[in-house]
């Protein structure tokens, strides 16, 4: 199912579509940028992990997804985890 | 202490437009909002109402009630600071529906399929769950109380603003937002209903009318806020109308089909008057269920006759259906919230594209435009509706 080559850069953009797609704006959605702060919750991690999953074939288990608490912390994860 | 009940908001997003007044007006005037054989809220854009983040988390069904609430609650006066002007507790919520999230259902269904199971939304479960539309209401506005669902498909609406009633006057609530909510244009939704036999070929809604051949269907929300008469008073709210009674019955017939005598319809129109203690010569309109198919209209024909007696031949009845189509869930709602429209104004409107008089079909339908009722008095309407399983709920409502 995965396309997209892993690299930060692939990440980064896709992470952000995804999230604004969510409902933040795009301005506000930096590395920095915490999920509580971007009203991001756990059924939208779960939105997010699924986009992830189906873009570069990086499953986010549950208990991981839960650790995530800024954008930054998302992409670290699937470029750590990417092949 | 005999607790009674003001209805002092109303909202609607239906065929006729976002509002209640372009749904009373429009349909007064004679205009129909059926279009192709279909009543969608095309002026409805959730934009107006709901964030992304907000529309995204609810399914149509709820989208149309948020945005009939927003409106009954500004009319009501509860919008200033975003609380109700009541302890939140004691607010309740009560929004039926037929089906719930029927769209969710589909799209979830399709993803699924396609893309597998890992693929199907989180929020597919809120989204489609048949109390999501009360949920979003509740949450959005702070109410509290008891919050619940009434499914009892074609009668849900009327279902639920019967049991708000009962919430204000047993004490378990000073004000409840009751409504009903129904978007379910699907493909699915309409091709079982085509199955069934139950949708107009023609794709006409004549309630009552000899070519009548079957209801055309709709989607739509009408949300109404409910007080407490006395405090309603107090607070100096604009009281609309009373609701001033609620019969429910069962036919326990056939899954579909009504009895055809309208035996069970019949009992519920007379506890409706019972529980209002009114007689059949109070009645000024008759908002009628009047769905277009051939048994509907002539059961509740013979139901209307059996219940009101000789009243029954003089009192103007006509079908919010004849302008808007069947809004299942959503129409018994969206119906009182017509029918409050028409006691203020002292105005019923017509029974659109009636023409062709059916044998025994021999009522008041108000085929030739809007109609004077009251005589110079507050005038008294019924709202019927009545549900496939045999569901029958009817509301009595009493303008100022």
């Amino acid at each position: 199912m995965a396309t997209t080559t892993v690299t930060r850069e692939n990440v980064e953009e896709k992470v952000v579509e995804a999230l604004a797609e969510l409902g933040p704006e795009p301005a506000q959605i930096t590395p920095d940028a915490t999920f509580e702060s971007l009203d991001v919750d756990s059924l939208d991690l779960v939105e997010l992990t699924q986009v992830v999953e189906e873009e570069f074939g990086v499953v986010i288990p549950n208990e991981a997804a839960a650790k995530l608490t800024t954008v930054g912390d998302a992409i670290e994860y699937v470029v750590a985890h990417g092949s | 202490m005999n607790r009674r009940v003001a209805i002092t908001g109303l909202g609607a997003v239906s065929p006729l437009g976002v509002g209640a007044r372009p749904l009373y007006e429009r349909w007064r005037d004679g205009e129909s909002g059926i279009e192709d054989g279909l009543g969608r809220c095309r002026e409805f854009d959730p934009a107006e109402f709901l964030s992304t983040k907000e529309a995204r988390r609810s399914d149509r069904f709820a989208q149309l009630a948020i945005a009939a609430s927003e409106e009954a609650l500004a009319e009501a006066g509860w919008s200033g600071d975003g609380q109700p002007p009541y302890d939140p507790e004691r607010v309740g919520c009560v929004v039926g529906t037929g089906v719930g999230g029927l769209g969710t259902i589909e799209a979830q269904h399709d993803v699924l399929r396609d893309r597998g199971p890992g693929r199907v939304s989180p929020l597919s479960v809120p989204l489609l769950m048949a109390n999501a539309a009360t949920a979003a209401l509740a949450m959005r506005h702070g109410l509290r109380g008891p919050a619940q669902t009434t499914v009892s498909a074609c009668a849900a609406g009327s279902d639920a603003l019967g049991a708000a009633l009962r919430m204000i006057r047993a004490g378990d609530a000073d004000a409840v937002v009751a409504g009903g909510a129904e978007a379910a244009l699907t493909p699915l939704a309409r091709s079982a209903f085509a199955a069934m036999g139950a949708v107009s070929v023609s794709g006409v809604s004549r309630p009552f009318d000899a070519r009548r051949d079957g209801f055309v269907m709709g989607e739509g929300a009408g949300i109404l806020v409910l007080e407490e008469l006395e405090a309603a008073e107090a607070r100096g709210a604009t009281v609309l109308a009373e609701l001033a009674g609620y019969g429910a019955s069962a036919d326990a017939h056939h899954i579909t089909a009504p009895e055809p005598d309208g035996r069970g319809a019949a009992r519920a129109i007379e506890l409706a008057l019972e529980d209002a203690a009114m007689a059949p010569s109070d009645i000024d309109y008759v908002n009628a269920h009047g769905t277009s198919t051939p048994m509907n209209d002539r059961a509740e024909t013979e139901a209307l006759k059996t219940a009101l007696g000789p009243a029954a031949y003089e009192i103007p009845i006509s079908s919010t259906k004849s302008a808007i189509g069947h809004l299942l869930g959503g129409a018994g709602a969206v119906e009182a919230v017509a029918t409050v429209l028409a006691l203020q104004a002292r105005t019923a409107p017509p029974t659109l594209g009636y023409a062709e008089p059916d044998e025994g079909l021999d009522l008041d339908y108000v085929p030739d435009g809007p109609r004077s009722i009251g005589n110079g008095r507050p005038p008294v309407a019924l709202s019927s509706s009545f549900g496939f399983g045999g569901h029958n709920a009817v509301l009595c409502l009493a303008g100022r």
